[in-house]
Formats: structure tokens, sequence, C-alpha cells
């Protein structure tokens, strides 16, 4: 089922017409309500109504994940808090979330753009949503919810984690469409073996996974133990949350839906698009949001673009390829994005002198374990074991804080940590997708 | 009557271990007692050497994390007993007893047990009141 025709299917020249006519009043818009923009414009001597093509927008700035954070929280926002709805925040890259807010039109924007990604993904009103991404400052489970809600879906706000209990109820509701991690449903199908549960005889017909990194050859594995199809849904909080793209049957690219956000695939070092099916850093532009609107934001994800409509479902919204990687030292853990800065930061804070630590990412049993190693030295050793245990406490205390996931701290000795010329490998990822 | 302790991190890594009483043998640094606290990641290896400044010059030198704190060794009856008592003077006087360990010395053929106790002057301060005999930094020096 197609949600919305007249946008998915639009012909590449009315769709050209809807982004050009769209890019003009987000311009004037943001020139009007975000002094950030207004100022850049100025600086750089660019007049919003100078747009007269979609191409020209290659000339206006482009917009960072550090200029979130230096305007935390609000310093974005296009509109006064009183016509905020609802306020979400993801990781930022130290200390302080990155902060998105949307008005009650935004929140309709995304239940459509979810409804779109659902139906795209072949979900229809006779299914039960078995939605099993947080709830919570994070987008993934009240975007999906909002998005059944829309399509006229039944929805179950099951959230993370209660394993036990999340196939428990799968089996006595019968829900028929899981939507969560793609690591989660592996996850999911280990406890379901040991309760005595046969995951190929579970009801689930489709599964919608996101949020983090999978390649075609875990995908091939969780159709396999689940007896479903799985689908990828591509999104991010800054833009709008999950609903950005969205993978159909033909498990050929996830359809993005350009109508609302205006993408670009460029090269990250000098800033130029790339060509077509080429891959480079996805930048998006958000066309018609109104509390928290963002112009060429550089996502970090490194993706190809394909403009050939789809021949197997009909809609015509360009393709991007799934994540190839990323721009960054980002990581992905259980779905939480998790930035080696954070870390720095919190053991800047607790250890005077420079702290050389190594983050170690593995995947044990389909759950993602992030350690950290610090190493000691003669300013935080001492003599008794309780006073280490409790320093190492501390550190993990701080840290689960501030990334909002449980980690593990180890002490190691000195020295024991690579040291290399200019910047140190901080990340060890031993996972396989 | 406070003797230096040498304190080194280790790893829980196989080896290690090997590593510093190598070390110390090659540099011709006597161990006089010792004792090795562990947890599931990471341990403390405790030292009364014949000679503690070398010792942690020698260590530091070869990349491991030390420290030297001050302890008290005090000489206890060998037989039963002997080190109840002193652990109940330490009681009464409410102090602390972080961590102990013991050693036979030779010539006179005592026990020796080395206490690790946070008020140390009070300690020390309290068991000679009571009679307690404690060894010097240069008594150890010469077991």
């Amino acid at each position: 089922m197609i949600f919305e025709k007249e946008f998915e299917c639009a012909p590449l020249k009315k769709l050209k017409e809807i982004q050009l006519e769209r890019l003009k009043k987000l311009l004037a818009y943001l020139n009007k309500n975000v002094s950030f923009y207004h100022k850049k414009f100025t600086d750089m001597k660019i007049k919003p109504d100078s747009l007269k093509s979609v191409k020209d927008i290659k000339h206006f700035p482009f917009t960072k994940k550090t200029d979130l954070r230096d305007h935390y929280p609000f310093g974005l926002f296009a509109v006064p808090l009183s016509k905020v709805y609802e306020i979400h925040a993801s990781s930022g890259t130290t200390g302080n979330p990155t902060v998105v807010g949307y008005t009650k039109k935004d929140i309709k924007l995304w239940s459509r753009v979810m409804a779109r990604a659902l139906a795209c993904a072949g979900v229809d009103r006779s299914d039960i949503v078995h939605n099993a991404y947080g709830y919570g400052l994070f987008t993934g489970g009240l975007g999906f919810h909002y998005g059944a809600m829309e399509l006229g879906v039944t929805v179950l706000p099951m959230s993370s984690g209660g394993t036990k209990r999340q196939l428990k109820l799968m089996q006595d509701f019968k829900t028929t469409i899981i939507t969560c991690t793609p690591s989660y449903t592996l996850y999911m199908a280990e406890e379901a073996k040991e309760m005595g549960i046969d995951p190929l005889k579970g009801n689930w017909r489709i599964g919608v996974l996101g949020a983090e990194p999978w390649t075609d050859g875990m995908r091939k594995e969780i159709e396999s133990v689940w007896n479903m199809t799985a689908l990828d849904i591509y999104g991010l909080s800054e833009i709008i949350g999950p609903g950005v793209a969205q993978e159909c049957e033909a498990k050929d690219g996830l359809h993005l839906f350009a109508d609302e956000f205006y993408p670009e695939v460029i090269d990250p070092d000098t800033g130029e698009p790339m060509e077509e099916g080429v891959a480079g850093e996805l930048t998006l532009t958000t066309l018609t949001k109104e509390a928290i609107p963002l112009l060429r934001y550089r996502t970090g994800d490194i993706v190809s673009i394909n403009h050939e409509p789809c021949k197997v479902c009909g809609r015509t919204l360009p393709r991007i390829s799934k994540i190839k990687g990323r721009t960054d030292d980002m990581l992905i853990i259980r779905g939480i994005n998790v930035f080696p800065s954070q870390i720095e930061s919190v053991l800047l804070q607790i250890e005077e002198t420079e702290p050389h630590y190594l983050i170690v990412v593995d995947r044990v049993a389909s759950l993602d374990q992030l350690e950290i190693q610090v190493e000691v030295n003669e300013k935080i050793f001492s003599d008794e074991i309780k006073k280490l245990e409790e320093l190492e406490k501390k550190i993990k205390k701080e840290i689960e804080s501030v990334l909002g996931l449980q980690v593990s701290v180890r002490l190691v000795e000195p020295k024991t940590i690579e040291r290399s010329q200019g910047k140190s490998k901080r990340v060890i990822d031993k996972r396989k997708f | 009557m406070k003797i230096s302790q040498v304190s080194i991190f280790l790893e829980n890594k196989s080896g290690r271990l090997s590593e510093v009483t190598k070390l110390l043998a090659e540099e011709k640094i006597n161990i006089r007692a010792l004792t090795l606290a562990d947890t599931s990641d990471f341990g403390i290896l405790r030292l009364i050497v014949n000679d503690p400044q070398k010792a942690i010059i020698i260590l530091r030198d070869n990349g491991f994390t030390v420290a030297t704190t001050e302890v008290i060794a005090a000489e206890v009856k060998d037989k039963p007993g002997g080190l109840a008592e002193i652990v109940e003077i330490l009681s009464k006087a409410k102090l602390n007893i972080e961590y102990m360990y013991a050693f036979v010395e030779k010539q006179k053929e005592k026990a020796i047990i080395v206490f690790k106790i946070e008020n140390i002057d009070k300690a020390i301060d309290i068991l000679v009141k009571n009679k307690v005999t404690l060894l010097q930094s240069k008594d150890v020096l010469n077991l």
C-alpha cells in the first residue's frame, strides 16, 4: 500500500517543483525566525530570495551537529517554546544532548512520514505493530507509535527490554509486525529458544528495523531465524526521527521522502556534490518543519543515491543505499549514538591529566557491549583496592549518565594502550555486522 | 617505626607477576614479605623489600605504576593468642586495620605482622604504650 501517492509517486518534474517552492519559503522563514541563520546569511552576503532553482542551494551554508551543540538547548528553534508540543533529545558530542522540538504541525508531519514508512514496508490495517523501540527522549518509540496511529494500525507500545514479556505478548496477542533494532531481533530469537518458543513459528511477518547499521548478511540471518521479511528504516532525530527513508519490498535502496527532506550527497572534504551513484555524505534540508528546521544538515552518514523510479513498488522518490559508514568516529551501541569525545570529556573531568583510554566494542549473544579501559597512572593509583574500585565505579557511573547506556570500566596498566603519532586510536570495534 | 612498603598495580594478565619478580631479582633486591590483593580486573602487589627507594625507581623505569605506603611491622608472640592480643589493642582504640599480612623473622624466630592502619601515628602510640615491639626501618632492611 502507498500512503500518500501524490507525493510518493509524483513525477520527477512535479517533485522538483514542490522542492523549489518549499525551499524558497524555508529560506525566508529561517532568515526571519532563526538568528543563527539570519547572521550566517548576512555574513556570507547571500540573500534568501536568490534561490532560483533547486541547484542554487549549494550557495547556502551547511549546518553541523556542533551548531546544535553551541546553541544548546533551544537556540536554533524558530518558534517560541509555547508553540513546541514535544521535545526530544539524542546524544551530543560532549556532555550535553542534542535537543529537537516539534510543533503540532511537526508532529503531524512526523506521523505522516512514519505512516508512509510503515505502508512502504507492507504494513496494513489488519496488522498489530509490536513496537520495541525505546519510548522516551529517544525518537524511535514515539515515532513508530505516531506512524501506526496515523496509518490506523493497532500498536503495542512495548518499548525496549523485558524480553521474556515481549515474547509472551507476541504469542498471546499475535502481534504481526516487529519494530526494533536489528540486533534486538537476534537477541530475542535466542531468548525465545531458551523459553522453548520456536522463532520460526512466531507471528511476525515483517520487521521494520533501524537505528543502527546492518548488512544484507545480517538481514538474511534475521529473515531465516524469524521467517519474516526484514526491511530497513532510516532517520535521525535532528531531521525528524525515524521516517526519513524506508526500504520497500524490492530491498534495493531506501525511498527517501524527498518532498519533505531535500537530500544532497556531498564530498565531506570539499562540500561539492558527488556524482549520481557515488557514495558521499548525506546532507538533508527539512522543507516544512516549523520548530527546528535545518538547512543542509551534515548527517555524517555515507550513502549513495539513485534517482531511478522503483520498478517494484512504483515510488518515484529517490533511493539511498544502506548506510555504508560514517565521516566521523560516532559509534552506535544497541541503537544509541555514542561519540568517543563524550567519554573523553567525562574522563577529563575525573582525572586531572589527559587520560589514556581505549573503547572496546563487541557484540556478545547479539547484544552490543561497550568496555572502556582506562590507564592507571601514579596520580590515581592508590594502595587501597577499595579506592581503585570506587574510582572504577565512579567512572562507570559518570559515563553511563552521559551516554544513557550501561558500560563496563576496567583499569589497566599504563602504556598498554597503543600510542600512535598524531591522533591515538581510541576505539576497537570487534563487531561484524 | 614506620616501614616503607612498595605497592604495584598489576592487571590480571599472566606473566605480569613474573615480570616483577624477575626484575627485582635482576637488580638484586630482596623481598622480605609480600601479599597480593586481587579483584576480578586487577591486583595490587604489596612488598616489603630491603631497598624500597631502589625498587621504586627500577619499577617505574620499567613502566610499572607504583606507590609507597607507610606501614607498621609488629613482633608477635609465636603462639596462639599472639595476634589476637595486638588486634584487640587496636580495636579498643577504635583503629581501623585496612589490611595485614605476616612473615617470619629468621634471626629471632619471631612472627612479624605488617599492618596498614589509617591513623598510623595513633597506632604506633598505642602499641608502644602496650609494650608491643615495632620494627624499625633498619631492622627490616637488615633482615
